[in-house]
């Protein structure tokens, strides 16, 4: 099949897929780390995740709208501050959330997934009768548009430079928050062992509620980046859970590391495979290999080494 | 390619069961004027409908099924808002036989199964004289039985594969052919198109079209150097776009649909591909004005799009209609070509059943081939006897405004063909 093409055009066809694949990794990454975290730390299935990330997007929506209509001079930095916007708004819901379903839950881990699976059906219906049922078109400043052209073809998207800008900053953020803060220590701490946490001192409840908000907030800033290259309406949040799921349980469900060794290797090969095959044989063979992986190592990659 | 004739005059209905339910409905008519005291001219409820369906002396019942709620929400709310409109509109204007219409709204929730739950519902329970509903194939194959067994009408809106006809749907948007052929002739003959990348989400209307297209690429002597399908609600199309850069088509065929298209031509417009320069040149089938609210017209602007109705054609008919749209739901609403398809549903059926003189499906069926209507917002339409349009393709050239600019319409009504011969 390359016959037809010089070696320039074939190197550059690489390059380009290659960066395409780091592009859907870092898309991967940010989809599930917020769901990981949940997911690793507190054991919470959260079937709300894409809803949580749409939230965030609709954020990001009314904030293009806002800055459109008052602040024209602010528009090129308009993204900045709805993610934060989305952060904020997702992660308050999100602890709202904890404090009022999830909290009474935590012993019935099926029934956090039914009770946030309702969730989310809620938040569908919610977004379609506040936004209305059609999609909407989130506007960019203009820098974030187009590509930069590196040669004749190889041209490399900003808004995906943008995305692993952005999944790399929140990665880095989130290992410093677990591993080096004292809320990480606390953390790990209830995770390890909720009671013997508790009876040194750690408001379990407290470390409950901000782990969930904060993966719901990381939650909503992905969905505030997705906007760039997906869609916003009330039920998009779908297209996202079943990858998300699929990474965070290949992965491990304990560990984050094994989150993005799932999102790098699910990714490449989905770009690779679709660069050869079509789109959908590429999604079925990379399913498929998933399925056969964990059927050999049901913990996923990354499984925690120690007795339950 | 099958193109209407100017001197062709259109199929004949069949008139001799016509003219008796006529000359029988005109006598009912005398005498029921004189018994019950209702308006002359206007019939009696049972002269109208011998199968007790619910119409009463100035009543009507009618069905809109159509999702409101799930993921098909979003392509189906226009299609409910123009039904709505024009059966407002035709109450307005005296109804149908001296009947206003009532409506019963029934949620088809995007589940193919609640569809033909709901269909049943509204054929045996409310006895209801015609459905106007359903938005995807998956949903219509889902009522059609129903509406065979209750014997019950369906208009159905939406552009779709074909390789369907029943007795009981017509058919108001075009199938495949008639969206096709003219669009890829036009890309040819105009902007001397030599190969083709054909696209589509992996489903049952993008499949079948994309094989028409082929044979008919393939047939004019052109080539087609890729093909490719994605799953539904897929958001990544880096590879795809690579691909599309290492083959270099003169035209990129694209009919993806849903949430896919939004990640599709963002990623397109990021990947530095830019549309207005036509190199490639991007035609699609599937993104009406409704779709472009969610792409973002930046996105999109200088597409092209194969279709037959864009909300900016200029013509008094269209205008007027716009204007009732806006009027009705909302400045910043936009229209799209099924919306004006859905739109057509009750005005077909006002013309079939005043035709019948009865509201009774057998009569409107029997009366529906060569049903025209001359104020319809595209222009002039016509029901095939295969329960089709006869109309016109128009291609589109899209705006960053979110509009299409009409740059070119076929001469003729194109021949609504859903089974096309030399094409499967």
């Amino acid at each position: 099949m390359f016959s037809d093409y010089s070696w320039s055009e074939l190197g550059s066809i690489f390059a380009m897929q290659g960066f395409a694949g780091l592009i859907l990794f870092s898309v991967f990454v940010l989809m599930a780390l917020g769901l990981a975290i949940i997911f690793g730390q507190m054991g919470v299935i959260n079937m709300a995740h894409g809803e949580f990330m749409i939230l965030g997007a609709y954020v990001t929506w009314l904030c293009s709208g806002l800055f459109e209509t008052w602040l024209p001079a602010l528009f090129g930095g308009y993204f900045f501050f709805a993610m934060v916007a989305a952060f904020a708004v997702t992660a308050l819901l999100g602890s709202a959330v904890e404090w009022l379903m999830v909290r009474h839950l935590y012993r019935r881990p099926l029934d956090t997934l039914l009770a946030t699976w309702g969730l989310s059906l809620l938040m569908q219906q919610g977004f379609r009768s506040i936004f209305g049922a059609r999609e909407v078109g989130v506007s960019l400043p203009d820098w974030m548009l187009g590509s930069i052209a590196i040669t004749d073809i190889i041209e490399v998207p900003i808004n995906g430079l943008f995305v692993m800008a952005l999944t790399l900053v929140i990665a880095v953020s989130v290992w410093f928050l677990l591993f080096r803060s004292s809320f990480g220590l606390r953390t790990r701490a209830v995770v390890q062992n909720r009671a013997m946490a508790g009876a040194t001192g750690i408001d379990t409840e407290r470390v409950d509620r901000m782990t969930f908000a904060i993966g719901c907030g990381i939650a909503g800033v992905a969905g505030s980046a997705f906007t760039m290259i997906g869609s916003t309406g009330p039920t998009s949040g779908q297209a996202y859970i079943v990858d998300t799921f699929l990474i965070v349980v290949f992965g491990g469900s304990a560990s984050l590391l094994g989150t993005v060794a799932a999102a790098f290797s699910i990714s490449q090969a989905q770009s690779t495979l679709e660069f050869f095959l079509s789109g959908s044989m590429a999604k079925v063979i990379t399913l498929v290999t998933v399925v056969l992986i964990l059927m050999i190592r049901p913990e996923g990659l990354f499984s925690p080494k120690i007795r339950r | 390619m099958k193109q209407e004739t100017e001197n062709e005059t259109g199929p004949t209905p069949p008139v001799d069961g016509r003219r008796r339910t006529l000359i029988a409905a005109a006598v009912g008519a005398g005498l029921s004027a004189g018994l019950a005291g209702i308006a002359p001219g206007v019939l009696q409820a049972a002269e109208v409908n011998s199968t007790g369906l619910a119409v009463t002396d100035d009543t009507v019942k009618v069905g809109i099924l159509h999702s409101v709620t799930g993921t098909m929400a979003i392509s189906e709310t226009g299609s409910v808002q123009a039904e709505k409109l024009a059966i407002e509109q035709i109450n307005a204007s005296g109804g149908v036989l001296g009947r206003q219409i009532e409506f019963i709204q029934e949620d088809g929730a995007s589940d193919w199964p609640t569809f033909s739950e709901k269909a049943r519902k509204l054929l045996v329970n409310d006895k209801v004289a015609a459905v106007f509903g359903c938005w995807t194939s998956a949903s219509r194959k889902a009522v059609l039985p129903v509406f065979e067994q209750y014997i019950g009408m369906l208009y159905y809106p939406t552009f779709y594969e074909g390789l369907e006809q029943s007795p009981n749907v017509i058919y108001t948007g075009q199938e495949a052919t008639q969206q096709i052929l003219a669009g890829i002739d036009w890309v040819a003959n105009e902007k001397g198109a030599k190969s083709f990348y054909l696209l589509g989400s992996d489903y049952i209307w993008p499949r079948t079209s994309n094989k028409i297209a082929r044979k008919h690429i393939e047939n004019l002597g052109l080539k087609v150097v890729g093909e490719d399908y994605y799953p539904l609600g897929h958001t990544q199309f880096n590879s795809v776009i690579n691909k599309i850069k290492l083959k270099k088509p003169d035209v990129i065929y694209a009919i993806v649909v849903g949430g896919s298209n939004v990640a599709f031509y963002k990623q397109l417009k990021a990947a530095g591909i830019d549309m207005t320069k036509e190199d490639p040149l991007l035609l699609t089938i599937s993104v009406t004005e409704d779709e472009i609210l969610g792409i973002g017209g930046d996105n999109i602007e200088g597409a092209y799009a194969a279709m037959k109705y864009f909300q900016s054609l200029d013509n008094p008919n269209n205008e007027a209609f716009v204007a009732a749209f806006k009027e009705r739901w909302g400045d910043d609403i936009v229209i799209g070509d099924v919306t004006q398809a859905a739109y057509l549903g009750p005005w077909l059926w006002k013309a079939a059943v005043e035709k019948a003189g009865s509201f009774d499906i057998d009569e409107v069926r029997k009366a529906s081939p060569g049903i025209e209507l001359d104020k319809a917002p595209e222009g002039y339409v016509r029901i095939h006897e295969n329960h089709h349009l006869w109309s016109k393709t128009r291609i589109g050239h899209a705006q960053a405004d979110g509009q299409y600019d009409l740059v070119f319409e076929t001469a003729d009504l194109m021949e609504p063909d859903p089974f096309p011969k030399g094409y499967q």
